[in-house]
């Protein structure tokens, strides 16, 4: 076994059928390769090998007892350090969080583990899941394994990193405006924002609530499939989960594309877009038509409002969740005279400069006498959007873009001004504000070995689609175009 | 210029953010920028539009609400040792109430 080798999860399952690998071996395999390049890349902030060793064992015993194996026994994952995972390091990748070990797991590393997963460790990112390039982590950024210079995308950079540095065979990241398909298309591994609502959100610690979602890194739609039918489905732990049936999704990826219409939005080739990326994206379109698809031309009219009404809501919200931070019952506290000083001293120090931007900009936003300018004006172009989503829906069954204007910049090369920073996550908030599913699979490279992510959005609860189609679009190729 | 320092300063306070001279500079100028760029959303004629404030249809959902039942969590002790000055079964805070 090559020590950078990439597994999959039916690979996982097949070498701990044959009897060539034990759980537990696997796990020590990981470990060793997390040590061998964590200190280069910074992708994990904590190991949790006692657990990881536990679960593998648990695995191994039930392969000598001849038991049945849940889907994914024995499947290393890595899981984004906002979410939940009782007695392990959980910070966010910030310092307000620094040592606090919450006392639950999340809903979806429990499903996860239930289905015979094995979670290695938590992974780096923007700190509260704030930013697009990883560098507002307070722990230091990770490096794009593909080009170590270069930013893995963001906030979840760790976790797409994780897989494609093939530290870890799956990962679990979060997505508000982009961050789980930006990060896949910059580090080049398949990426999955599922629909608001599909998977349960107990345990994830809130950034913008009515835009947070928890998705999915892997090597392969199939594989992504496998995970989705675990993690998917109703929580009484989360309000907000749906109750919407959840199919197994790998069961269906087989099915043809012939026929399926594909929308290109006009609205989305406009100014920004690296010409590289374009011609990667227009070569995967392509390559959609050849595998059956007709392409259609929309329109989506209000797209480029949706940076702007995704700003101002994100942040409002933000500003709210996050104002359990006072040092009061979790995280390093700085003294003050006062209540109200020690609140403020431990807020100033323990947030770093985007964390605090954005608060400062949500408190604006939501005060007295610029609500209904802002926060409601911003609510109000949100329902556009949804609409521009509903009526394309009405007219094509995907909808197919870049899902980053850019490959990956290198490290510090875009930190000194977040407005331009935001701007490029044009093609990804559209699709948070309306809610819908969308996955970046890689579409080829640039000239200096960059990928390219192709983002397909599905309607609502219409992950099916997206992962067939994405997994069609792999098996013809589109990694290489 | 939409922002002062002053408003910095006053939505500092209502958020609870110590911010140091030079934060307060870099901010004002950072969010003159972006307030600047959201006026584009007065482009857009929202009249008769209603806020969409969260995306989950109610009828995907019927069971939002459960019964409220007493459950024992038990995890006063793990959660104690995550707070930075404790004082079982309390987390202590500076004092607000004057003798």
């Amino acid at each position: 076994m090559s020590a950078s080798a990439t597994w999959t999860i039916p690979e996982v399952r097949a070498a701990l059928d044959a009897r060539k690998i034990s759980a537990r071996e696997l796990v020590k395999e990981f470990y060793g390769r997390i040590e061998q390049r964590n200190a280069e890349l910074n992708i994990f902030l904590a190991l949790s090998p006692e657990r990881a060793y536990a679960q593998a064992d648990r695995i191994d015993a039930a392969i000598a007892a001849g038991d049945a194996l849940p889907s994914l026994a024995g499947v290393p994952v890595a899981v984004k350090d906002v979410i939940s995972t009782r007695g392990i390091p959980t910070t966010c990748g910030s310092r307000i969080l620094e040592g606090y070990r919450p006392p639950y797991d999340a809903t979806a590393v429990t499903r996860l583990e239930h289905a015979g997963a094995i979670v290695l460790g938590k992974t780096n990112c923007d700190e509260f899941a704030m930013g697009s390039s990883n560098e507002n982590s307070a722990y230091g950024p990770v490096r794009n394994p593909v080009a170590p210079d270069h930013v893995p995308g963001g906030s979840s950079g760790g976790s797409a990193a994780a897989v494609a540095a093939n530290l870890a065979v799956a990962a679990l990241g979060t997505d508000t405006g982009g961050s789980v398909r930006q990060p896949g298309s910059f580090c080049g591994v398949t990426a999955l924002n599922p629909s608001y609502g599909r998977v349960s959100r107990y345990g994830l610690i809130a950034y913008a609530s009515s835009l947070d979602r928890i998705g999915t890194f892997a090597h392969s739609a199939r594989d992504i499939a496998t995970l989705m039918s675990v993690i998917a489905g109703r929580d009484a732990r989360d309000s907000t989960s749906a109750s919407v049936p959840v199919p197994d999704y790998a069961a269906g990826l087989e099915r043809s594309l012939h026929g399926l219409r594909i929308g290109i939005p006009d609205d989305y080739f406009g100014e920004g877009i690296d010409p590289e990326v374009r011609k990667k994206i227009e070569a995967g379109i392509a390559l959609l038509e050849k595998l059956g698809c007709r392409r259609v031309s929309i329109r989506m009219p209000n797209t480029e409002y949706a940076i702007a009404a995704y700003y101002i809501i994100a942040t409002a919200e933000a500003s709210s969740n996050l104002a359990r931070y006072d040092g009061v019952r979790y995280g390093p506290r700085v003294p003050g005279a006062t209540l109200i000083e020690m609140y403020q001293k431990t807020r100033g120090r323990g947030f770093g400069a985007e964390v605090k931007r954005r608060i400062v900009l949500g408190t604006y936003v939501l005060s007295a006498g610029y609500y209904d300018a802002y926060y409601l004006k911003g609510q109000k172009v949100r329902t556009l959007i949804a609409r521009d989503f509903r009526e394309a829906f009405e007219k094509v069954d995907a909808i197919v873009t870049p899902t980053s204007p850019v490959p990956a910049f290198r490290l510090g090369e875009r930190t000194a001004n977040p407005l331009q920073m935001y701007l490029a996550d044009i093609y990804t908030v559209t699709g948070s504000l309306a809610g819908v599913p969308g996955i970046s699979v890689p579409s080829g490279k640039t000239s200096s070995g960059l990928p390219v992510g192709l983002q397909i959005y599905g309607p609502a609860f219409g992950e099916d689609r997206v992962l067939h189609m994405a997994h069609a679009f792999e098996r013809a190729g589109g990694q290489e175009l | 210029m939409k922002i002062s320092r002053e408003d910095v300063l006053k939505v500092a306070a209502l958020a609870n953010l110590e911010l140091s001279d030079a934060e307060v500079d870099t901010y004002r100028g950072h969010l003159d920028d972006i307030l600047t760029y959201i006026d584009k959303l007065n482009e857009v004629d929202t009249a008769g539009v209603e806020p969409l404030t969260q995306v989950v249809a109610a009828s995907t959902d019927d069971s939002a609400l459960r019964e409220d039942v007493i459950v024992r969590a038990d995890v006063i002790t793990e959660v104690l040792q995550g707070a930075p000055d404790p004082e079982a079964p309390y987390f202590r805070v500076p004092r607000v109430i004057e003798k």
